[in-house]
Order: structure tokens, then sequence, then C-alpha cells
């Protein structure tokens, strides 16, 4: 990486922080933008999906006889049809299995065998006819339960790793992490206040509107296209291309439109599938997923067991932080964000003392997938509630008891690095001298708050940009774009060129027109994918500089790019008159053929990032409902290239949280059957369950990129669950440990409080 | 299954399409006709992507079966703009960044447009409660909201200047 | 399956009554589709009954309103005299689903799918509506509560249609009022439900009451003793705790996805006097 990368304080934007339209928001108003399930191709089948109505058993046999000779079917496959090409990779091994049960269905709605048909009705009777024998086994849903000595087992080959010795009998548990440093134990001694609390969460799920959809056209001679909404094409090639046991230049992945993903479209999931009964029938098939499916088989995140306990001097210093933190991963190892949550959990803090332990535990619920912030905002609920609860134990406003805790430049973060310049004492501040902070609340309200971090990721990214003659200019990414980012790709080339927003065009390539990028997730698209773009254009800036050098007969480094145009470096270079971007564009066949610039690599220095949030919540005290009266958001962007979505990223990860932490959840029945989904009874928040969502943006520079920006995308899921409990801890009068806080369970609070209230009393 | 022949309209245009008796609306404009702009999110009702309107009645388009639209008028965001001119909703949207994925977007506009047609100044919580209909999981509604409103206000002045 | 548009009452119902497979009614749809959508129902026959004359009409009669089969929510709703009459029947009706639900769904299909936890219902219980069915074998007229049996089953037998709901005339000072709660704000199905209709005299003491409950019970619950426990009182405390205890007391609910046992039972009683109160100021009460 170029060593000039570090943000200038002193530059002057022209595009940047400005707030032009998106380049596909016409296309998306009129209906015309093609997401996943808008594709066709001549002659495509219908695909469909039979998936196991068992949480757990054993799969004894497969007849699809009657099913392939029903007329109209064109292709039948089951596990038969994936022969292990994964070569001892156990990841690749359990997304296979994922995709396709094996042995064993692992939940209920595992995939266990897959028509393609010539019209839905047909599919939809070809999946009847197929029968499979089941041998129904124990299940287990719960965290806890699925840690007990007794419970089922769901792979008998799985000896917890991380832990010395390794254990000798088979468990649900698939690892054990531990992060922190100094003494915890020692800490606790020198503590005068100690809160000690067990908090328990349900999965929620991203809970995007598309459903997943892909097109596959497979030849028998293993050349492919697919056409499918994820968040990581590259991801879905190169693991397709594995699983099917294909040269990966074979295969070419166009992504669409993608309709939110927040993490749940960073796997595959019908794409191999597709891609299978294409090549069995040899005709291209179309799957799309409905919601059930979606709600069954793709990725919640983790429901949650943890235990924190913190200590603290009666002057407000924490002396000892500890937690533990349980996450269930679904029936795969390695699934579960238990790590990220456990290393998240204290971040916020400058502590001397921290211990973190993480156990990523397997249980028969669909494989867990990341979902924003994976593992953050429940590790930030139970130690955010604890926070909130010390701070009225020793009678300190929380907000001053955050600020004098707060992680800060130099201070060694609860996962190891130590913190460069960060933004979460800004944030504090700042939120403590918010207007909100100071309103007056109403009856039956309660006013909460919590402050949040997420790492942020880098990674590879790879970008091309063309110049055509006019001088216009065409950048292909290869991040899809999530929530806008074209724009601000647009943005960043434009202002390295020194030309209008206007004059440039981003559009996302598919996997065989430009190298790899990684999977849009992490916050790292206008961080990573963004740099790219601007080291794109400063190589093209270098060939245009060249050309102009030429042009003028002087040497390369005699030239400079300022505002659009090349000129003399200074008055020892030469007199001559600027070239335009335009000019120099326009002479380029006779100058050298086509100008185009590219960047490729791996990025570091993404930048960590905070938010603090204040929430204001109003509780009917008779049924335990509750609104959301008043909510803001404060978080460090680094630098805001297109301030809108930058606020739309604060909002939507807000509401998010607002949905986990009072309605959403999973609710499985006894039979380990999930008993609510659809969105009737998946309740994620409606448009009249909330308040505008008011927002703040910090820009405290990131070190590691040109303009100082941060991933954003992801931090303002932490906070919420934290805040609202809070709120209503302080409307309620009662702690609730255990998400979400429905209105049952609220009004159950607060009858119990009344109850041994009234017991105390006498 | 026998097919059904049906004659309707669809955004002012006569349209005679085919389609099977357990087939949706939804199904027909999609997989029929090629009009891709409603969305399938849930097929139950329960998160507005496939709003349309019959009759210039707000309806989901997965809840009505297409042989129900014979004789009847359906408006679909593809009928939205005229030409090249946006309708205000479709500008505001884009100006105040009302859409991060876009996949409600289609369902959203036909909603607010149906909205406004019946109340031209609604308060921010009639444009709430009517957009319930209608899920959105990347916004959080806020901008959403803010874009319905300020076209409203450009709505009614634009009329008030044709009434004057 | 075969769909069919017939345009008479009779046709219908002979269409019914000669279908040797599953045949129902479509009138909005909006719970219908979601069944078939999701494998749940396999019709042979769907008959839509939008065609028939009279289906989609609400008429003022001399002695009340008659509300056609397969009129919507959205038309209840921009029916003024039906909604001065009865704010209570048509907020419930208007409770049901999305603003693009309520462009289709009809509170015949909402007493026929016989769901306990039905918004309408316990509104048309408390206004002691009725039920016109035409059959193979004629009309008859039954109180609304009388259709359904049990969670997804009526009284209704094969060949039988709901022609139309009938909303009795309101004597003076009369107010009726329906509650619900739902854990967010829309698009949910009532976890409780609560209709409430009363008349009250010259003084502003009760003279009539009914009190009817949904999603407590396997159906919707008429609740003689809450609405005793109203009657000849002005509603003060006492005799609103005595109702709301009449209601906690009639329920006999479960714990299931959107609600417990306990939830519910409490529930009741707070949204019986809640609702209670605005159907008493309706009327012009206190």
């Amino acid at each position: 990486m170029p060593l000039d990368n570090a943000p200038d304080s002193k530059r002057k934007y022209n595009v940047v922080g400005t707030r032009p339209l998106r380049p596909d928001g016409i296309d998306k108003v009129t209906g015309r933008a093609k997401f996943g399930a808008d594709a066709t191709a001549p002659g495509q089948l219908v695909g469909r999906i039979l998936r196991s109505p068992h949480a757990h058993a054993k799969i004894r046999s497969i007849d699809t006889s009657k099913a392939e000779k029903l007329a109209g079917v064109k292709a039948v496959i089951t596990r038969d049809d994936f022969p292990d090409h994964t070569d001892g990779d156990s990841g690749l091994y359990d997304t296979m299995y994922n995709i396709m049960a094996r042995e064993k269905a692992l939940y209920e709605g595992h995939a266990v065998a897959a028509v393609a048909a010539t019209t839905p009705a047909i599919a939809r009777q070809a999946l009847k006819l197929i029968k499979v024998d089941y041998e129904v086994l124990p299940h287990v849903t719960d965290v806890d339960d699925a840690m007990k000595s007794n419970a089922p087992v769901l792979n008998n080959k799985m000896f917890t790793d991380g832990v010395d010795p390794k254990p000798k009998k088979a468990s649900n548990v698939a690892r054990r992490f531990e992060f922190g440093h100094g003494d915890v134990e020692a800490g606790f001694k020198r503590a005068d206040i100690i809160v000690e609390r067990s908090f328990k969460t349900e999965a929620t799920h991203q809970g995007y509107i598309e459903p997943h959809a892909a097109l596959a056209s497979m030849s028998p001679d293993g050349s492919a296209e697919l056409w499918c909404c994820t968040q990581g094409h590259y991801m879905v090639r190169d693991v397709c291309a594995r699983i099917l046991g294909i040269d990966i230049s074979r295969l070419r992945v166009t992504q669409s439109e993608i309709g939110g993903g927040f993490g749940g479209k960073t796997t595959v999931f019908i794409e191999p599938v597709a891609l299978a009964l294409s090549r069995k029938a040899n005709r291209p098939v179309k799957v799309v997923m409905t919601r059930d499916e979606v709600f069954k088989a793709t990725g919640p995140t983790s429901a949650t067991s943890m235990d924190i306990k913190i200590g603290v001097t009666k002057d407000g210093l924490i002396t000892a932080a500890d937690g533990t933190f349980r996450y269930t991963g679904g029936p795969f190892a390695g699934c579960s964000p238990a790590e990220f949550g456990a290393m998240s959990a204290f971040a916020q803090f400058h502590l001397d003392n921290v211990r973190a332990i993480g156990y990523d535990v397997l249980c028969n619920r669909p494989k867990t997938i990341s979902y924003r912030a994976p593992g953050a905002p429940m590790a930030n609920f139970a130690v955010e509630s604890v926070i909130e609860e010390l701070a009225h134990k020793l009678g300190m406003a929380p907000i001053d008891f955050r600020i004098k805790n707060a992680a800060r430049e130099g201070t060694r973060s609860s996962y190891g690095p130590v913190y460069g310049q960060i933004g979460l004492g800004a944030t504090l501040e700042a939120a403590k001298n918010h207007p909100h902070f100071k309103a007056p609340l109403g009856p039956n309200q309660g006013r909460g708050m919590a402050a949040g971090f997420w790492f942020n990721f880098g990674g590879q990214s790879c970008v091309s940009l063309n110049i055509p003659i006019d001088g216009t200019i065409t950048v292909s990414v290869g991040s899809p774009d999530i929530g806008g980012s074209r724009a601000s790709m647009c943005m960043m080339v434009a202002e390295e060129l020194g030309i209008g927003y206007d004059q440039v065009r981003a559009i996302i390539a598919d996997t065989s027109s430009l190298g790899h990028n990684d999977v849009t997730d992490g916050s790292r698209t206008t961080f990573a994918t963004g740099m790219a773009c601007i080291l794109a254009a400063r190589d093209a800036i270098k060939k245009l500089c060249a050309r102009a050098a030429a042009t003028w007969g002087i040497p390369e480094d005699a030239v400079t790019w300022e505002k659009g145009y090349a000129k003399p470096a200074g008055a020892n270079a030469g007199n001559f008159q600027p070239l335009s971007l335009k000019e120099i564009a326009a002479a380029s066949p006779g100058t050298g053929g086509p100008i185009a610039g590219h960047h490729e690599y791996s990025a570091d220095g993404a930048g960590v990032s905070f938010a603090t949030h204040i929430c204001d919540i109003e509780i009917d005290q008779e049924t335990g409902a509750s609104k959301i009266v008043r909510y803001t958001v404060i978080q460090d962007a680094g630098k805001a290239v297109h301030p809108s979505y930058v606020e739309g990223q604060f909002q939507g990860g807000a509401v998010q949280g607002i949905g986990w932490a009072l309605n959403e959840e999973y609710i499985y029945g006894k039979d380990g059957r999930l008993q609510n989904a659809g969105f009737l009874d998946y309740r994620i928040p409606v448009c009249s369950d909330l308040p505008m969502i008011d927002t703040m943006i910090l820009e405290i520079p990131n070190p590691g990129h040109p303009y100082g920006v941060r991933g954003v995308g992801e931090t303002s899921i932490v906070p919420p669950l934290a805040a609202i409990a809070n709120a209503v801890a302080a409307a309620t009068g009662v702690r609730f440990t255990q998400l979400p806080m429905s209105p049952p369970r609220i009004l159950k609070g607060i009858e119990d409080a009344k109850a041994s209230g009234a017991k105390k009393a006498a | 299954m026998s097919g059904i022949k049906v004659n309707t309209k669809i955004n002012g245009d006569p349209v005679e399409f085919m389609c099977e008796p357990d087939e949706t609306l939804l199904d027909v404009l999609r997989n029929r006709l090629n009009l891709t702009g409603a969305k399938e999110g849930c097929s139950t009702g329960d998160c507005g992507a496939c709003s349309v309107t019959v009759d210039g009645r707000l309806t989901c388009s997965c809840l009505v079966l297409g042989a129900e639209a014979e004789g009847h008028n359906i408006g679909t965001i593809e009928g939205m703009a005229h030409g090249e001119e946006l309708h205000p909703l479709q500008k505001k949207f884009i100006e105040h960044a009302a859409l991060q994925c876009g996949v409600c977007t289609p369902g959203f506009l036909i909603a607010a447009k149906s909205l406004l047609d019946k109340n031209p100044d609604p308060t921010e919580t009639e444009i709430r409660f009517g957009l319930a209909g209608n899920l959105c999981r990347c916004t959080g509604y806020d901008k959403i909201v803010r874009a319905v409103q300020d076209a409203a206000k450009d709505m009614r002045k634009s009329n008030s200047r044709k009434g004057a | 399956m075969r769909y069919e548009r017939p345009t008479t009452l009779k046709a219908a119902a002979q269409m019914l009554a000669k279908e040797k497979g599953q045949a129902f009614i479509l009138a909005g749809g909006t719970d219908l589709l979601v069944r078939l959508r999701t494998g749940f129902i396999e019709p042979d026959l769907i008959v839509d009954i939008k065609g028939i004359n009279g289906s989609k009409a609400i008429q003022k009669t001399a002695t009340g309103f008659k509300i056609g089969a397969a009129v919507s929510g959205a038309e209840l709703g921009e029916h003024a005299a039906l909604k001065k009459a009865w704010p209570g029947v048509v907020e419930a009706a208007n409770l049901i689903g999305s603003k693009q639900v309520q462009g289709r769904c009809t509170m015949s299909g909402n007493l026929c799918n016989a769901s306990p936890a039905a918004d309408s219902v316990p509104a048309l219980v408390a206004a002691a509506a009725k039920a016109v069915i035409v059959g193979p074998k004629g009309k008859r007229t039954v109180a609304v509560e009388e259709i359904p049996v049990g969670p997804g089953k009526t009284s209704l037998k094969k060949g039988e249609i709901i022609e139309s709901i009938v909303l009795p005339k309101r004597p003076p000072k009369s107010g009726d009022a329906y509650l619900r709660f739902i854990p967010r704000t829309e698009m949910d199905i009532a976890v409780v439900g609560v209709g409430v209709n009363v008349t009250l005299d010259g003084k502003g003491i009760v003279t009539k009451a009914r009190v009817a409950l949904g999603a407590v019970a396997p159906t919707v619950r008429l609740v003689p003793a809450a609405a005793k426990a109203l009657i000849g009182t002005k509603m003060d405390k006492a005799a609103l705790d005595a109702m709301a205890a009449a209601c906690s007391a009639a329920c006999s609910p479960i714990d299931d996805k959107r609600g417990t046992r306990d939830f519910r039972i409490k529930v009741a009683g707070v949204l019986a006097r809640r609702a209670a109160l605005i159907a008493r100021k309706r009327a012009g009460g206190k």
C-alpha cells in the first residue's frame, strides 16, 4: 500500500461529503432494477427444494423414482449428486452439507432433495412424490441445553477445540475462545461494588425483504453461468465451483441487484443446488426461496446465554470485567460469532483486568450466518446493562461512568490491539451535550443509553477504471452494492480526478470480467473498495500525466494533476497550456491507446468504529406495550463520503436493533420446529412502530484511509439492545435480562416486581 | 387445470392474458407479463412489496388471483412515471435517499401514492400508519417518511397552482 | 382447480353443493390465498362471490344496516353513516391487516375463517349482528356468534354462503368500541380483542350492554357476566372492576407464539375497561 494514505486534515473536498443522487435511483423507483428473481433464461425450468420436517433425523434412504417418472420433471437431485470434492476442507464440507443434507437432517428445513420441472405445479407435485425414510433422533435447540452433558450430540466426531487437554468425549461445544489481559481475580478483590448477571437472547433473522433467488445454466462440459442475489459473487463462484468439482474459471457469476443482505447473503444456499439441477437437466433452472424457506433454512444469528461480572471502586473506576458468552452456531462448527462476541464485549472500556470467554455451540437450528456486526449486539446488551446498573449503584450518572472508563487512544483493547485515534470519547461527549439527553420525559417514559463497538474490516478488492474518448469515467467494482455504494465509489473517483460526480459511472462487474473481491461485509466496501477506487484513479492520473508529458515532450514527473487538468509541475517544466481530462482522452487513440487505471490489493487499516445511542421509551404499565418515543444515533464515520447514506446506515441498524430488543425472535416448539416462519409472527418493526431516528455523524479520521473513511454499516446495530433495555429499566424499575422484551415479558416483569415489592412491604 | 382468459387494463393499456386458476395476479404480472417491478417478498400479504392498485384501490397482488383481474384496472409501478417525467414521489425517494437496497421501493411508492391520492396533507402519524403494510429492512423508515412528506408538499403546491 | 364467478347467490350455492371435492368461497381472499399459496389447502373449486349482485353493497334499511358479504374493510371505513352508527364495528373491521389487506378483506370472510383472533368478530358479536345465510335449502338468519364453532370450523353446511351481515338499528345514546392488543402497532394478529356495546339512559346509566372477547378461547366469546356488571351502573370504578374481572374469568386461553395465557387473561380485563369507557363516551356518557 502506498505510504501517502494517511488523510490530509487540511484537504478541502469538492465531491466527498456532498449528497448527489445515486446512479441506480431511477431504475429502482421505476421497477426496472433487476433483482434476483427478476431474470429469466430461454427454456428455464422451475427448481424447488424438499426440506426436512424434522429437527434431527437420520436419512435412511431417499426414493426419487416416482418423482422422476412424473411428466414435466427434468431432474431430481439428492445428496448422491454432490460427491465429496472438498478435499479435507471441513468448512467447505459443512457448506455442502448445509445446502443438501447427507447422513442426517440437522434442522427443520434442511434441504434433502430438489427437483427441476417445467411448471411450479409439477415441481410441487414432484416433491410430494419423493419418499424420504427418516429415523427421527432427539434434538436440542436451546444453547444451555445443548451444553449439558446429557444433550443429544449432533456430531459424534466433535471434540471441543481450544481446551487443554482436548476432551475425549464428543459434545456440542465446538470451540472455546478466551480473550483478555491482566488479572481478573485480583481486580475483583480491589472492587468496592460488583454486579453479576446472566442474560439470554433469542436468535433473530436478517429479515431482508428479497428472498434468495438463483438462475443457473450449466452445460455438460462444465461451463456455467449463474445469476443470483448475493453479497459476494466471487465467494459464490469459488464455493459453487469447488462443491460441483469444476474449474473456477468455468463458472461466471453475475450479481443481481440485491434486496438486502445484512450478512445473511454471505454464503450459498440454493446456488449450488440450482447449478446441479441445471447440469442434470441440461437446461437453465431458476430457484427462488419462499419466505418460509428463508426463515427455516437461511441464516439467523445466534441465540445466546451470557454471564457478566464487573467490579468498580467507589469512585467509579472499573477494576475487572469478566464475561462468558455461549452462542448457537446451528449444526456446524465455526459458524457462531462467539469469537466476535467475546472480542467485542468489553472493547469500549479502558480495562486493566479483563477476560472474555466464548463458546461456539452446536444445536438443531439453521446454520448461523453473519448478521450486521455479528456477535456484538448481544454481548453489548449484557455488558452495557451491567454498566448501567453499576452506575446506579455508584450513584453516578451512567454517561459520566462511561466517559470515565472509556477506551481512548493508547488503550489496550479487551481483544488485544492497542487503539490509535478512536471516536468513542467524542460520541459520549456529544451524547452528553445533545438536546435529546436533556429533554424532559413524559409519564411512563424512561431514557437509556449504550455505547457500542465494531472492528470493521478491509480485505481484498480489485477495481478497474476506464476512460472512454469523451473523458467520462466508467468504474468496474466487484463489491455488490447493498446500500448505495456505487454512488460513493463514483464520488471518490470524481474527487481524485477533480471532475464532476456526473462524469463517473460505476457498475458491479461479473466474476469473469474483474479480479477477486471479497464479500460485501464487515463494513468494508466504502473503506476497502472505495480506497481501491481512489488508488485506481491515481493510477489513471499517472497515465494521463504521462500522455501529457509525451505530448509536451517533458519528463513524466514534470507533470502534475490538478482539478481535472494535467499541468506542468512548475516553471522549470516549461510553459504549456494545461490539458484537460477530455482533451487527453480524445487524443488517446493516437497517443498510445486506451487509458485505464487499476488497483488490486488486500486492504488493511480499516479503523475501529464506536457509536453511542440514546433511547426514550414509553411503557404501558397495564399491558407491557412499549413505544419508542425518541431515538438518537451518534457515530464516528471517520469521513462521511455520502452523508445521506451514512445516516441511512445509522438509522437502519438502529431499527434492526429495536426489533431485536422488543419483538423479534425465533420461537421453537417442543418438536424443534420453528413456529413463526413468516413476517406475520416474526415481527420486524413496521413504519408505525417508530419515531424519526435522529443521527449525528462525527468525523474522527481513520489514519488508514486517504480521506479518513471508516466503515459505518455495522456499529449502528450494536448499542440499541442495551440502550432499550436501559430505557425499559428506567421506565419500569425492572431490569430485563432476556430478549426480546416482548409485551408479555415486560408485563410479567412489572407484575412480579409489584408482587415482590408487596411482599417486601409486608 | 385449465387456462382462463382474462381481459384487463394495466396502467391504462388493454391487456389480455391466459392464466391458471391458482395463479396470483403477482404471478401473472411477473411471470407472464414480465412486469417484475412488483416483488414477491412473502406471498402472504405481510410485506407489501407486491403492492398494486385494483381500480385505484391499494392491494397486495399476491392476495389476488389473476382470474379476478377480469374487467378491472390494474396499476403497477411501471405506470407511475409519465414518459420521462418521474412522479414527485419517485423524485423525492431518490433525493432523500429513501431507498438503500430498493427492493421494497416499488411497493412503498404505490402505497404512498395511494395514501396521498386520498389524503394530500397527511400527518407523520397518518403516513406511518398508511405505510405500515410495507416492510423495509434497510432504512428504518425515517427517510421514506421524509420523502413522502416532501413529495406531498410539492404535490399540494402544484395542485394549488393548477387550481389557480 | 377451477375458478368460478357466478352472478347469483343461487348459482353459487348450487356450484358449492354440487362440488364433490374441496370447494372454497372467495370474497376478499386475504386468508384463502395465503392458505392456497402455502399448500395448506388444495381446492378443487373456488367460487368468487364478488360478481354476485348486492355482494358489494352497504344498505341502510328500516331495521339497520345490511352489509354484502364481499364489502371490503376499506369500503366499510368510507361509509359515513355506518361509521357513525357502529364506530366500534367499523374500527374492528379496519384493524384487519394492512391498508393493502383492507382493500380486499371482508367481515364475512373474517367470520367464516373462524379464527378466535378475528378482529371484526368480537365487535360484531357485541353489536348483536346477524348473518343472513343462503343455501340449497333457502335462507336463514343466525346470530354471528353461532357461525364459528371452533378454530377454523363453522356451522355452515355444504352449499351455504353468507349473503350479508345485518347490524341492528341503534337506540339513542348507544355506543360501541373495539380494542385489541398486538405487540407491534400494525400487521399483527390480535393477542386479545374486546368488543363492547352499550346503551345509556338519560341519566347515563347503562341499560343494555354486550361484551365479547377474542383470542382468549377457541371461539370468540360473548361474556354475559361482563355485560351484567355494567348494566344499571354509570360505569363507575367498581362496575368497571367487576366487568374486567368477569372478562378475565371468561378467558380460557393458551400459551402460544403470540402471547402467554396469563398475559391474555390480564390484558382482557385491561382492554375491556378501556373499550367500555370509549363506548360510553360514544354513547354520549361521561
